[in-house]
């Protein structure tokens, strides 16, 4: 690893981060838009293999373009009563579209000051062995916190989508 | 032209734009836990930059990126359980039909 990222296969991954982002946006047909972020979760996966943080970029995979995708596809599915529902009138939210753009170039204007402190990147870069090493000795009460709020949420899901005859 | 941290962070910058925009203009309840995915993942990109950059041996952001994975993937399956069950009464996922607190 070099000081500084591959630059190509940088802007190869932003221009698919964006670009999907931008498609999901636009496009009226909620199905198209699932497989969209599908697409934006893969690139940023590879934006993370590029920081060498390899567990990250299966994690990332695994939940997001794997997981969550297929359980918006599956809400997408159980939430349409035909096919044409799926494609939505067109939805331009003008006041939304200028909060955000607001919100976003104040940030860009402050990023045009931000000077960061280490220009370049540092070699070192520990593997993955390091960062279980660290997971399951210092970030050990955070990672037993977790397991039990997927756990609650887990359980909570099947019990909010879950069980129609209830009541 | 070498490829710094703040690269990054215009780029998870206009991510997390695109993601608030479609969170405050789409009305169907789906397409807005969708982009709320899109402006959590831009977070994380800003964590792992950092940590690359700040803190390499460390690796604090990485870790900061995985709990926030967790909530995020807890938040998703709980939204989408929600809209199932308001879609189950409502027979709809627009937002506009969801207006009891209205007054």
């Amino acid at each position: 690893m070099t000081d500084s990222l591959p630059a190509v296969a940088f802007w190869l991954l932003a221009a698919a981060a964006l670009g999907g982002a931008i498609m999901m946006m636009v496009t009226r047909n909620v199905v198209h838009a699932a497989f969209w972020l599908m697409e934006v979760m893969t690139a940023i996966a590879g934006i993370y293999l590029l920081l060498s943080a390899e567990f990250l970029a299966l994690v990332q995979v695994l939940v997001y373009a794997g997981a969550v995708s297929v359980l918006m596809l599956f809400v997408i599915m159980l939430t349409l009563r035909r096919r044409e529902d799926a494609i939505r009138s067109f939805e331009p939210g003008w006041g939304g579209a200028a909060l955000a753009a607001l919100f976003t170039g104040v940030i860009l204007a402050a990023l045009t000051r931000f000077e960061p402190t280490i220009a370049l990147m540092p070699d070192v870069a520990p593997g993955i062995e390091e960062f279980g090493r660290e997971m399951f000795t210092f970030w050990i009460l955070p990672f037993e916190i977790a397991s039990l709020v997927l756990l609650t949420a887990l359980v909570g899901a099947v019990w909010w989508a879950g069980g129609g005859e209830r009541e | 032209m070498t490829i710094g941290l703040t690269h990054l962070l215009v780029l998870a910058a206009a991510l997390f734009g695109i993601g608030t925009y479609g969170v405050l203009s789409r009305k169907s309840a789906v397409m807005v836990l969708m982009s709320l995915e899109l402006m959590a993942n831009a977070v994380n990109i800003n964590l792992v930059a950092f940590s690359r950059f700040v803190t390499p041996e460390a690796m604090t952001g990485q870790f900061f990126a995985v709990f926030s994975m967790v909530v995020s993937a807890a938040e998703i399956g709980l939204g989408l359980a929600l809209v199932l069950a308001i879609y189950r009464q409502k027979r709809s996922v627009e937002l506009e039909e969801f207006q009891e607190l209205k007054g």
